[in-house]
């Protein structure tokens, strides 16, 4: 979204510049904070009545008096008392990314600060953060070569209240005789379950057991791969095997068995699929198989008719 | 006090965009309209208010004297502020007894450039300034705060610029813009583009007559019962941004709001309005910006003088009896001047 300001597309034809920049003084008070910030610390001044200003000026603006010349230690970290957000950044601001303005009040300090608070990174327009919010706490992020300007501290930035932990350990798994047996089949494009010699209960995939009755189990039965829904969820948070959110995983009972698996479902909106919904196993091409369940993409709609309710719900 | 009256205004119709003219030339036609009205072609006093910046160029204020002509040489000055204030160097000039009547004017064009980065330009060179901070985030940054104070819905501003900007499609001078969008994006949150006033060329001028001369040039002057103006520390993080206790003040120096049926206020942004029916204890029985406002044009350095104006010509036009108009600078309303006008001649 365009700047409601900028005029024109045309190009400039007029720039007004001061060559080399305005020589200014800063005077003592000014000069003493500039001079303290350029060694990375952040004073204030105090006035006659016992308030600390911050960023120190030379009169007290309630009274008019002169500060005294005591500068007091504030901060590093502050509170956000009044912030705007700044989707579009213009050329003159000082982060090229969404960021926010933000008065903020060192703590020591009875008046704030105007300064650039970088929440990290976003999209162009993006939305203000709900982490923003008044009354954040927030630190200087410091420039590594400074000058004894305000630009000496690069920006604000939240204080830290979370890490990102990294968290990995490697394993050489074996899945197990019944499960090897699973996966021998679908390598050959089949789905292999049990039945139970006491219920009479398919189960796949299998675990040479019957988790009902806690008996060994052994006849094999091949099942379709087609079977219903019975019940799902839409997943917002990306997952390595389905990197598109919002993504939906399913327990899908399979035809002939007698317990559900769990699978992801697509070829669907999310928001349209549904409990009692048909669904067929979508194979990769079959020079892609290997001994894995990634061989099955996922499940996809039959179009057939959904089943009714009554017909699931002793599988949910 | 010695009895001053606006007895005559002028403006030009306001473009949302570059027509091609010079500073000079949007002003011209206004001056000469002016003293077609009154039938005075030499005023005792003349000043003007204007900002450099806009055009980029030292010193582009005076070469807008030609537009008043200036020979045999005249009285005259000039503010790089709002207008307003020049309106308010006039009154006191006319108070001194010296001259008897006074011409104002202001031009503004903010089509040639980005305005809220050439208003960094006008804040404390130490701590703000450099910071790249524009006025727009400066304004952002008081919305925040009194939204928040006064658990305001955002959603109120947007009805405050929706009634600008139809007031200024009945105003043959203002803009002409449409109803705010249901779905704009943030300009810089919580501001909306609608809430922001509008890219504005024009100009405008005023007459401040004392006296009987006022009586002369006006059928129904309208007489300045109080003027005043007040300011507040220029660092934003000084200031409490959810009160405007400067506009308080002035208000009440000036007289005070009781018996107001118009206030023209120099809002150019939505929140300002709310923080200053605060300051000002306006009623809902009175009439905020029917003009339209800066919300539906905004001239700079002229729009605070179009306030006194707008407020004024309800008075010459009998539509109302006492009326205050409001005009602002610097950053988040940091220094304001209230002038209350009335169609009885008081001593101020």
């Amino acid at each position: 979204m365009p700047s409601s300001d900028v005029p024109s597309s045309e190009p400039t034809n007029h720039v007004l510049e001061f060559p080399g920049g305005y020589t200014r003084s800063v005077g003592p008070v000014i000069g003493r904070f500039l001079s303290e910030l350029r060694d990375g610390r952040l004073k204030g001044v105090r006035t006659r009545t016992g308030r600390v200003l911050f960023p120190p000026v030379e009169y007290d603006p309630d009274t008019g008096d002169d500060v005294t010349d005591e500068f007091v230690d504030v901060g590093p970290v502050g509170t956000v008392t009044s912030w705007s957000w700044v989707p579009n950044p213009r050329k003159t601001h000082p982060l090229d990314r969404p960021f926010a303005w933000a008065l903020i009040r060192p703590d020591g300090a009875d008046t704030a600060l105007l300064h650039a608070l970088d929440l990290g990174v976003f999209e162009l327009g993006a939305k203000p953060p709900r982490r923003l919010k008044t009354g954040m706490r927030v630190r200087p992020r410091w420039r590594a070569e400074r000058v004894g300007g305000i630009g000496d501290i690069e920006c604000f930035q939240p204080e830290v209240t979370m890490i990102n932990a990294p968290s990995r350990l490697e394993y050489r798994l074996q899945g197990g005789r019944a499960l090897d047996r699973f996966l021998e089949g679908v390598e050959q494009g089949k789905i292999l379950g049990h039945r139970c010699d006491v219920c009479g209960q398919v189960i796949v995939p299998m675990k040479g057991l019957c988790p009902k009755d806690g008996v060994p189990t052994s006849e094999e039965v091949e099942l379709p791969d087609t079977g219903t829904v019975t019940t799902f969820a839409v997943n917002n948070l990306p997952d390595p095997r389905a990197p598109e959110v919002p993504f939906v995983s399913a327990y899908i009972l399979l035809d002939g068995a007698g317990l559900t698996m769990l699978a992801l479902v697509a070829g669907i909106p999310a928001d349209q699929v549904r409990m009692g919904m048909r669904v067929r196993a979508a194979w990769r091409p079959r020079e892609e198989w290997t001994r894995s369940m990634a061989n099955i993409r996922w499940f996809e709609p039959t179009g057939e008719p959904d089943v009714p309710f009554d017909e699931i719900k002793d599988h949910i | 006090m010695r009895p001053v009256a606006v007895v005559a205004f002028a403006q030009t119709r306001h473009t949302g965009e570059d027509a091609g003219l010079s500073e000079t030339e949007l002003l011209a036609p206004v001056i000469t309209e002016i003293k077609r009205r009154t039938g005075v072609t030499r005023f005792g006093f003349t000043c003007s208010g204007s900002n450099d910046y806009l055009v980029g160029a030292p010193f582009s204020f005076v070469s807008a004297l030609d537009a008043v002509g200036a020979w045999p040489p005249i009285s005259e000055s000039h503010v790089e502020m709002d207008a307003a204030w020049a309106l308010y160097e006039a009154w006191v000039k006319l108070q001194h007894g010296e001259v008897d009547t006074a011409l104002v004017y202001g031009f503004g064009k903010t089509s040639q450039a980005a305005y809220p980065e050439v208003f960094t330009q006008s804040l404390d060179p130490y701590y703000l300034a450099p910071l790249g901070v524009d006025q727009v985030s400066l304004a952002a940054l008081q919305a925040r705060a009194y939204l928040e104070h006064t658990r305001t819905d955002e959603r109120r501003l947007r009805e405050i610029a929706a009634k600008a900007r139809a007031d200024g499609r009945a105003n043959p001078s203002a803009l002409h813009l449409d109803d705010p969008g249901d779905d704009d994006g943030y300009e810089v949150a919580p501001l909306r583009p609608h809430d922001v006033a509008p890219v504005t060329d024009g100009a405008a001028a005023i007459v401040l007559a004392a006296g009987d001369k006022a009586r002369e040039l006006a059928e129904r002057p309208a007489w300045i019962t109080g003027i005043d103006h007040r300011g507040e520390p220029h660092q934003p993080g000084f200031r409490d941004l959810t009160s405007s206790p400067s506009t308080r003040l002035a208000a009440a120096k000036a007289g005070g709001a009781d018996g107001v049926e118009v206030a023209e206020l120099h809002t150019q942004f939505s929140h300002e309005e709310l923080i200053l029916r605060d300051a000002l204890d306006l009623g809902d029985g009175v009439a905020v910006n029917p003009s339209g406002g800066p919300l539906a044009a905004n001239p700079v350095m002229a729009t605070g003088l179009i306030r006194i104006g707008e407020a004024a010509a309800r008075i010459s036009g009998g539509t109302a009896g006492r009326v205050l108009a409001h005009a602002t600078s610097g950053p988040c309303l940091q220094q304001n001047l209230v002038c209350v006008m009335s169609g009885e001649q008081s001593d101020g």
